[in-house]
């Protein structure tokens, strides 16, 4: 091997480094430094070697740094990417801890304020209007479940057990805040305004709905409320997200984009791209994951086998916290901390939620089917995130029991008589079938409209009376 | 690409060809190559509309191969208001990111009641190119033709390219613009007009390259020059054929091919893409059903082999289209020789 000394340096260093490394071994059984001696170009000083004192053949020596300063290059490496040190160690990183990342949690169960816990003060009137939100939602998705149930809808899905997420999600942003949504997240609407009516338009597809009749329900949108269209592919709002946020970057807007995804999401490959995306980019948009637990009847376990979710913000090169999603002051305090670095540092974020999904997935679930009732009941009534966050304003003395009484009739009023009113309304018109598939209509599509009318002329004992022309 | 998109964010249009150093297309110069005409289409309409960038697999700097990332966060940019062009290596790559293509970008107009625009542009290479195997080889002409609330387009001349590139561009639909690889290098002449930055071409309308009485045969992209040897061929033959170009996949330009073939009476389309439910099988249907009474002859449909693209070089000359196909194709149409199922 001697001659090989003879070539360029850096092949040298190589060597060295590799031959040091591998030599540990073979020293330790002949106890002689002498060999690492040669090696140096440099220096004449010998890098002592000390054994342990159990140390057997075989066992790695104990290695001291080298004292020579010129030669940093075998302490660390400027390698693309950066510069790291090196180790003599075979250390591998555990691919879990014992200790998983702590969640970040406000009341307690009984909605007492932990001692010593750090949050935003939320005073009386935003505190009310989060709690008569939370309930509105849960009223909403309970009646329009039962609409679907009844025939009168195809399809629901319901946020139960997450309104929490849902409201004090937006209460903790701004109306210019741009939303990208999975499809678990009306209360965000709720809370922008966005009336019951409007719900139920959309969800019966009436002329009056922002949809022009055109989605399923739950797939709600609103230009004016900064929220975009929910589109059914999982995880593709991500990388849209980050590609909007980098748009909102350029337009210099004092707001961020806030995209939500379940635990279920974070095994697509979008969600890779959407935040590798956002860290490279820098943009400012605040990745929220909902870790409901189930992914329609996929359980945690198996859809991933990391700490959840908040680890992977690591990964990524994102700031993460993994945050007790039922606790609405908790979620409150941890949007409104992230937002404010999104938007300074002009960089992403990703917030886990812990929670967990009381309904089934949809209305075309039966999840007891693959997890048990008594479970679902814990947390239906154990660890309501409705009932904590009563429990405290209460104890504020900013809610009674008749106020109680009162709110869930009159929402449950509001909500029949929206679906009530809707389920009468008339379905979009005929038009609404040909337009906006591009931006101005196709001669194909004008043609095809005029010969229908036409049509419908000649036979008009034959077209479906619930069809306006 | 982070480079670039640091940049832009001073709002600097950021993709700075290094071809572009060499601006040729100043008033004398007649001759322009496909690729100068993209570039020079690219560069104009940046430097025009601030919110026009570009994205893609190794653009600008060589970097990066993430193309469903970068298709998502391009139509979520258009969401925003920014008008992104997507550059694909190719279109076969365009597959790992078509769910954004169809889904977030061609539907999203309809879907969102108007309210959602998505002024994007997805451009690249598409077919074959030469010995890159089966999967850098397809064709997907007709895969996105079909999609409604998209718009395809493919260019065969620089005139093309130019006019069509800045139409996608300045269109406030999603457009998916089919380019060649092979066309690349070619050089075509280019008029004044054409060089003005603001030409652009109407999408949705064929160009008739060459005009004849005896047969129409209709293609696009490269298979347009192949058409027009074709057709140079079969005029010694004493068979005058007329030469359309497409240009626009969707809309198809079914009024310019019905006029043609009540004219010519007989009708050869050319694709280098799979036969199945291919380009060539919408026109016959236009055909059949809109000028039925017209036709002499069935329809000749000339398309790639049904098969994954070979590697080997004489397999993959045998599996695309060959000007040889199209004048034999042709006089089948004109009987001057006998049908192919005639002989089995």
């Amino acid at each position: 091997m001697a001659h090989w000394f003879g070539r360029s340096r850096t092949i040298t260093h190589f060597l060295k480094t590799k031959i040091i490394s591998s030599s540990y071994r073979s020293l330790a059984g002949d106890g002689s430094g002498k060999a690492c001696g040669i090696f140096r170009e440099k220096s004449a000083v010998i890098p002592a070697f000390r054994r342990s004192e159990s140390a057997r053949a075989g066992d790695l020596v104990e290695a001291v740094t080298y004292s020579d300063d010129d030669d940093d290059e075998n302490q660390g490496l400027e390698f693309p990417g950066g510069r790291v040190t090196f180790t003599p160690q075979m250390k591998f990183i555990a691919e879990s801890t014992d200790n998983r990342v702590p969640c970040y949690r406000v009341l307690d169960n009984n909605g007492c304020p932990i001692p010593g816990s750090t949050f935003d003060q939320v005073d009386k009137e935003t505190a009310v209007k989060m709690y008569r939100k939370m309930v509105t939602l849960q009223i909403m998705d309970t009646i329009f479940y039962e609409a679907q149930r009844q025939g009168r809808l195809s399809f629901y899905l319901t946020s139960t057990g997450e309104e929490a997420i849902n409201i004090a999600t937006a209460a903790a942003l701004t109306p210019d805040d741009i939303l990208f949504t999975q499809y678990r997240e009306p209360g965000i609407l709720l809370w922008r305004g966005f009336t019951l009516e409007e719900f139920a338009n959309q969800c019966f597809g009436t002329k009056d709905g922002h949809g022009k009749g055109r989605q399923m329900p739950i797939h709600y949108g609103s230009k004016e409320h900064n929220f975009f269209t929910v589109s059914s592919p999982i995880a593709t709002q991500l990388p849209q997200a980050a590609g909007a946020a980098y748009s909102l970057k350029m337009a210099n807007k004092e707001a961020c984009v806030v995209a939500f995804t379940g635990d279920g999401g974070t095994s697509e490959g979008d969600f890779h791209a959407g935040l590798n995306f956002a860290a490279v980019m820098e943009a400012p948009v605040m990745f929220i994951c909902r870790n409901n637990g189930w992914a329609i009847s996929t359980p945690i376990s198996d859809q991933f086998r990391s700490d959840g979710v908040v680890v992977k913000g690591q990964a990524y090169g994102i700031r993460s916290i993994r945050v007790d999603g039922n606790d609405t002051l908790a979620v409150y305090s941890a949007v409104r901390a992230a937002r404010e670095m999104v938007i300074t540092e002009q960089k992403p974020m990703l917030v886990e939620f812990l929670t967990y999904r009381v309904g089934h997935h949809s209305t075309s679930d039966d999840s007891t089917k693959y997890r048990s009732s008594n479970e679902i009941e814990q947390w239906k009534t154990g660890r309501s995130p409705i009932s904590r966050f009563r429990k405290w304003v209460e104890r504020n003395g900013w809610w009674s029991d008749e106020e109680e009484t009162e709110l869930r009739k009159d929402a449950r009023k509001q909500v029949l008589n929206a679906i009530q009113v809707a389920d009468k309304t008339e379905k979009p018109s005929l038009e609404d079938l040909f337009t906006d598939v591009y931006d101005s209509p196709p001669s194909n599509l004008v043609e095809q409209e005029k010969s229908l009318r036409e049509t419908i002329k000649r036979h008009h004992q034959d077209f479906p009376s619930d069809v306006p022309i | 690409m982070l480079k670039n998109l640091r940049r832009a964010v001073g709002a600097i249009p950021f993709m700075r060809n290094p071809a572009l150093a060499s601006r040729s297309y100043s008033v004398s110069v007649k001759q322009m190559m496909v690729r100068e005409a993209l570039n020079s289409a690219l560069d104009e309409e940046m430097s025009a509309d601030p919110t026009v960038f570009l994205m893609g697999e190794e653009v600008g700097e060589y970097q990066g191969a993430y193309k469903a990332g970068f298709t998502g966060l391009g139509v979520g940019a258009a969401y925003y208001g920014l008008k992104p062009v997507i550059e694909f290596m190719t279109f076969n790559f365009a597959m790992q990111g078509v769910d954004h293509i169809i889904n977030s970008a061609a539907k999203t107009n309809y879907m969102s009641s108007g309210n959602i625009n998505v002024p994007i542009v997805f451009r690249g290479p598409n077919g074959p190119a030469a010995g890159v195997g089966a999967q850098h080889s397809q064709c997907y002409a007709s895969w996105y033709g079909a999609i409604p609330g998209l718009k395809v387009v493919s260019p065969y001349s620089s005139e093309d390219a130019r006019g069509l590139l800045k139409a996608a561009i300045r269109d406030p639909d999603p457009v998916v613009f089919l380019e060649n690889e092979l066309l690349y290098g070619e050089s075509f002449p280019v008029s004044k007009q054409v060089l003005d930055s603001d030409f652009t071409i109407p999408i949705g309308k064929a160009k008739i390259e060459k005009e004849g009485n005896d047969v129409s045969i209709v293609s696009f992209s490269r298979m347009v020059g192949f058409s027009l040897k074709a057709a140079e061929i079969l005029a010694k033959d004493g068979i005058d054929a007329e030469v359309i170009n497409l240009r626009s996949i969707r809309p198809l330009d079914r009024s310019t091919v019905n006029a043609s073939v009540r004219k010519t009476n007989r009708l050869v389309t050319v694709e280098e893409g799979f036969p199945q439910h291919g380009v060539g099988a919408e026109i016959c249907a236009s055909v059949v059903s809109d000028s039925f009474g017209y036709l002499d002859a069935p329809v000749e449909r000339i398309a790639g082999a049904d098969v994954p693209m070979p590697y080997a070089a004489n397999l993959e000359i045998i599996a695309l289209p060959q000007v040889d196909d199209i004048v034999r194709a042709a006089k089948r149409a004109c009987y001057r020789s006998v049908p192919l199922s005639a002989t089995r």
